[in-house]
């Protein structure tokens, strides 16, 4: 059984006892312990349930490699699924439940899996589920979801109770890893003055190395440890964090790290995580390695745990897994968990090492001590079910043929060690097969390179390869040297302190156990235990085909998801590499990504949520809207009133209110949103006749004209009302969404192909508050204000006449006023500067009190320009469109040689007559339309679906006509004046619609011309 | 994130600041070129693993397009220059030369 021990544990406080549940069932642990070591501690040797055949899991490692021992964490808003035990820190309260079992955790209904593994290869949801094809959506994806999977997803409507924050940083140097590679290495750094932050995933520093053992100058490591982290601590240029993860490196130095501030401590308030973007000269990769298993039968049961991460358990937390373990091995860094063992009472029943020879010192060590030493020998077979009960032994150059069968209740294994290389390989650092060590490590000459083409990762200690303690701290030092160097720092040349540790035999690689495992035992040696894949699966796929490394994981799901080659890469791509009789360097490995560990989804968003989401853009009116009833609409960055809704009034009856008070009395819109973009200069003309369809260059000052505006392809983009200024200087309108995009268009233009005209570009948007005073009392209100302003703009139609504009004063306002209008009233567009905007909307809500006035809100501006067929750029328009779709031909000017769009209006799709052109729709029975519903045709196209001729645009009531009116894009459709065409709504029902002139009100015109 | 020196304020900006814009040096064809001289002005691009210029804007900062010579594989920059000219000037390209030698994208070497 796994137990607490009575002494050892250097990382706990047995003076704090902690409570926490798992599966509801109360356990207690110290203060200091992991999720993963209270667990054992309370002997609870099984964690989970695998992926795919549901077998019962324990824990593998002590570590972020860690693969089985997912949890769901907490409940209600603080729920959170797939947490890795083994890098949670206990804390009191804690409730943990185990994942991907039904119903339980001992019984499971999905076991049967197991028993149906041998149809359950390598792409069995390929094979088995294709067909029939209609069957996938309903029958097998739901089933295989349920069942599939890791933990729940929380619910959706619930929010997560946390905070999170961003933190960004600069360094000379970021060392990456607080064992003791990393503080030699940050020493070394420090030393020339860099300015250098090191982080640690872990909440304690050193590493490995405490446990490990070997002395450091003479002292044991952990004297060394905290000797040096104090003396960084105390350095100005330093700055160290601890429980933050370097999860990712990227381009040119970017960095991030991902800081766990409270998930220790919750309720102790702040931010629980906290994304560190981290701009870097250099990086130093002192990331360590990661012990590898052994392939061998049974190597997932519980129990079975890789040999330096039970070593953990003993000396950190004060745990064994088990009583009575077998050590199998291939390399000399597992007799250290026999001798740590045998120290803390276990019985250490069989070392079985894979090499002939054996090892060096620690096996005489070993063998000094009593343990019994077996070289050449391997394990057949672990055989238990829910934990180790039996290891049957045989040699390892063999098909497995059981000699021996012994009772153990842990098995510790050892196929070596792989490098941590994910940081260096992210940005493309390369590697070098290193056959000696049997494993990938940096290759030094290859590194990611800066925007300088110099490398600007450099590898430190085990994670550069380096096994022994003294050779690691060189390297760590050099690296420290080296980094600080090439961040443009003098060099220092810091000693590195000295490391002695065993000497140790050469490893020898063992891919599986025995080397010639039979089919029988090759089904039950697992590679990944995560994505439960075994060495025949991965055997399997090589006979069907699959080649490439990258085909290979996705085919049998091989390092994906959260292992990300941590556990699994070197053993699948050694098999692989057999099967396909090639060379694992040929083979090769599959692309590391970020992140290197997952990390949470809050603190990507960090602080962006809820009313901070995204910057929010105000007019002068914008309180005034609020407090007047405005519901709100998102336009773009931009808040603008959808409609002013009164007391005990919907928003539809609003809409209608205002589009009828409107037409007969007098609106307001705040119609300060719409870009205004200055274009000024010599070849202003010039440029605008580019820019636009139409001429703008014969505009004569003091009028206004309509602009269409067509990207290069030739497609709608913008439009509005462009004004003459003076002799050089034009005012274009855009819609509200294009002002920014349209002044970068100009712009592009301007910087990159017609650099030598003489023009600027300002986005004076946001100097002017602009309101549209709408309806046939808009001049009498104007002129009340004059009157009583004591004069001020004649804005009769003589003096004043459509589509021209004037400045002047307006009830005492600096005012520019546009005769223009968008929903065929009378109406008057005035700009006055924006921080008079509040007051001249007030002045002209009080002086309309007797001629009816009401503010209106897009809603309406929307309806009241559908009722009069003026387009709406994004309803009519979606990037498809060209003006002629739109009968806009007499906007593009046959005058001019060129402007932006013109070549490609004479492409042969743009020129096609079946194009689908505008037209207004009118329902039969007066309903509205389904917006974006298609119109139906005849027969079915090659795929057999129905043939559609055509689409809704624009749909709405209108209230001044009392009926559903619509434009939308029909094939044909200017031809087919009075036809019905049916259209299909996702309601279920049809709709029947006649094609009309979209000009449904006032066809001549004469409202806003008087 | 790539880091890009905007020639215009001489400042080292990351991709926060700066906006992509494709490939640089397009010339443009407007009305009276044929069908496939517009075709391939719209459509067509370079797509090197190697040696690449590109359009910069340095959007949330000075405003200035420009463009930059970098290798798509290795993300090595080799120069940014102003976006008023039809060709890479001299000295970016011997820049390139001296860590590329034999580099070639579209007629240039």
């Amino acid at each position: 059984m796994s137990t607490r021990l009575a002494k050892q544990g250097r990382l706990i406080d047995r003076n704090k006892q902690i409570e926490f549940t798992f599966n509801g069932k109360r356990m207690t642990g110290y203060a200091g312990d992991t999720l993963a070591s209270a667990l054992l501690a309370n002997d609870q040797m099984m964690v989970g349930r695998s992926f795919k055949y549901h077998r019962p899991r324990g824990l593998v490692a002590a570590g972020s490699e860690e693969p089985n021992a997912l949890m769901q964490l907490g409940s209600g808003d603080r729920y959170e699924p797939n947490q890795r035990a083994t890098t949670t820190e206990l804390f009191s309260g804690l409730s943990a439940k185990s994942q991907n079992h039904w119903p339980n955790l001992e019984f499971d209904v999905l076991a049967i899996n197991n028993k149906l593994g041998r149809f359950l290869t390598a792409g069995f949801y390929y094979k088995m589920f294709m067909y029939p094809r209609a069957a996938w959506k309903h029958v097998y994806e739901p089933i295989i979801r349920a069942s599939a999977g890791l933990g729940k997803a929380p619910d959706k409507e619930t929010k997560d109770a946390d905070t999170y924050e961003h933190f960004y940083f600069f360094a000379d140097v970021v060392v990456v890893g607080g064992g003791v590679a990393g503080l030699q290495a940050a020493k070394a750094a420090a030393a020339s003055g860099a300015k250098v932050l090191v982080l640690e995933q872990n909440a304690y520093w050193g590493g490995r190395a405490p446990v490990d053992g070997g002395t450091i100058d003479g002292e044991a490591p952990e004297a060394w440890i905290e000797k040096t982290r104090a003396e960084l601590a105390a350095m100005d240029n330093v700055t160290l964090r601890d429980r933050c993860m370097a999860s990712g490196v990227y381009d040119h130095g970017y960095v991030l790290g991902y800081e766990r501030l409270t998930d220790h401590a919750p309720g102790q308030g702040g931010p629980r995580h906290r994304l560190w973007r981290i701009r870097a000269k250099q990086i130093v990769t002192a990331t360590g390695a990661i012990e590898r298993p052994l392939s061998f039968a049974g190597n997932d049961v519980p129990g079975v745990m890789l040999a330096a991460s039970m070593r953990d358990y003993v000396v950190n937390w004060g745990v064994t897994p088990g009583r009575k373990v077998v050590v199998a091995t291939n390399n000399d860094d597992a007799y250290r968990t026999a001798l740590v063992l045998h120290e803390a009472g276990c019985d250490v029943v069989r070392i079985l090492d894979a090499r002939n020879n054996g090892g060096g010192d620690l096996m005489e060590e070993a063998r000094q001590k009593g343990i019994r030493v077996e070289c050449g020998r391997a394990i057949a077979k672990v055989s238990g079910g829910k934990r180790v009960k039996k290891v049957a032994i045989c040699a390892q150059n063999g098909t497995g043929g059981a000699q021996e069968e012994i009772e153990a209740d842990a098995v510790a294994m050892s196929g070596g060690w792989s490098p941590v290389v994910h940081l260096w390989s992210h940005c493309g650092g390369k590697l070098n097969w290193d056959d000696a060590q049997a494993h990938f490590r940096p290759d030094a000459a290859r590194p990611p390179l800066g925007d300088n083409g110099k490398g600007f990762v450099v590898a430190a200690g085990s994670a550069d390869g380096e096994m022994a303690l003294g050779p690691v701290l060189v390297n760590a030092s050099a690296a420290g040297s080296k980094a600080a160097e090439d961040a443009g720092f003098p060099a220092k040349t810091v000693a590195a302190a000295a490391g002695v540790d065993s000497v140790e035999a050469p490893m020898e690689a063992v891919w599986l156990m025995p080397a010639q495992a039979d089919i029988g035992l090759r089904m039950k040696s697992w590679l990944d235990y995560q994505n439960d894949v075994k060495v025949s699966d991965v055997q399997l796929a090589a006979r069907e085909g699959y080649e490439s490394v990258e085909h290979t994981k996705r085919y049998t799901t091989l390092g994906m998801a959260t292992d990300q080659g941590k556990l699994s890469n070197i053993n699948g791509l050694a098999i692989l590499a057999d099967s396909l009789n090639s060379e694992i360097p040929q083979v090769g490995t599959t692309t590391f990504r970020p992140p290197y560990h997952p990390i949470s989804m809050g603190v990507i968003g960090g602080e962006a949520r809820g009313d901070i989401f995204q910057p929010v853009r105000k007019t002068p009116m914008y309180e005034w809207n609020d407090t007047n009833g405005a519901d709100w609409e998102p336009v773009g960055h931009w808040r603008r009133p959808f409609a002013y809704v009164n007391k005990g009034e919907s928003v539809h009856d609003a809409v209608n209110r205002e589009v009828k008070n409107t037409r007969e009395n007098l609106g307001l819109l705040d119609a300060s949103t719409l870009g205004k973009l200055v274009v000024k200069g010599p070849d202003a003309g010039r440029f605008l006749d580019m820019m636009y369809t139409n001429m703008m260059s014969t505009l004569k000052i003091g009028k206004c004209r309509y602009g269409l505006m067509c990207s290069e392809n030739g497609f709608l983009m913008d439009d509005g009302v462009v004004a003459r200024i003076d002799e050089d200087t034009w005012l274009c309108h855009t819609t509200t969404g294009g002002a920014e995009s349209i002044h970068g268009h100009m712009e592009e233009w301007l910087q990159t192909e017609w650099w030598d005209w003489k023009v600027y570009v300002a986005n004076v948007t946001e100097q002017f508050a602009q309101i549209a005073v709408v309806g046939p009392n808009a001049r009498k209100v104007l002129e009340k204000l004059n009157t009583a302003a004591g004069g001020g703009m004649d804005l009769s139609k003589e003096a004043l006449p459509f589509m021209e504009w004037r400045d002047g004063k307006i009830g005492g306002y600096d005012a520019r006023a546009y005769r223009i209008s968008f929903s065929g009233e009378l109406s008057y567009e005035i700009a006055v500067p924006a921080s008079q905007g509040l007051a001249f909307w007030n002045a002209i809500m009080e002086a309309g009190k007797e001629f009816g006035v009401m503010p209106y809100g897009t809603e309406t501006l929307h309806i009241l320009r559908a009722e009069k067929g003026f387009i709406m750029i994004g309803d009519e328009t979606d990037g498809t469109v060209i003006p002629q779709d739109l009968n806009l031909q007499w906007a593009l000017s046959k005058k001019k040689e060129d402007y932006l769009g013109k070549r490609a209006h004479l492409r042969s799709h743009m020129a096609d007559p079946d194009r689908w052109k505008l037209v207004g729709l009118e329902t039969v029975d007066g309903s509205v339309l389904p917006d974006g519903a298609y119109a139906l045709g005849e027969g079915i196209n090659a795929n057999g679906q129905k043939n559609v001729i055509g689409r809704v645009t624009s749909t709405y009531f209108s209230a001044t006509l009392d009926r559903g009116i619509a434009m939308g894009l029909v094939k044909h459709g200017p031809d087919r004046m009075g036809e019905v065409i049916t259209f299909p709504g996702t309601d279920g029902k049809t709709y029947e619609a006649k094609i009309v002139d979209p000009v449904f009100y006032d066809k001549d015109g004469e409202k806003q011309n008087v | 994130m790539l880091i890009l020196e905007c020639p215009y304020c001489g400042v080292k900006a990351e991709e926060t600041e700066l906006h992509a814009g494709g490939e640089a040096h397009l010339k443009r064809f407007g009305p009276g070129s044929t069908d496939g001289e517009f075709h391939d002005y719209l459509f067509m691009r370079e797509n090197p693993k190697g040696v690449h210029f590109e359009r910069w804007r340095h959007a949330n900062g000075c405003g200035k397009w420009f463009h930059a010579a970098r290798c798509t594989m290795t993300l090595e920059v080799f120069g940014t220059y102003s976006a008023q000219t039809f060709e890479p000037p001299q000295e970016i390209r011997d820049a390139i030369t001296a860590k590329r030698p034999g580099w070639t994208w579209r007629d240039l070497k």
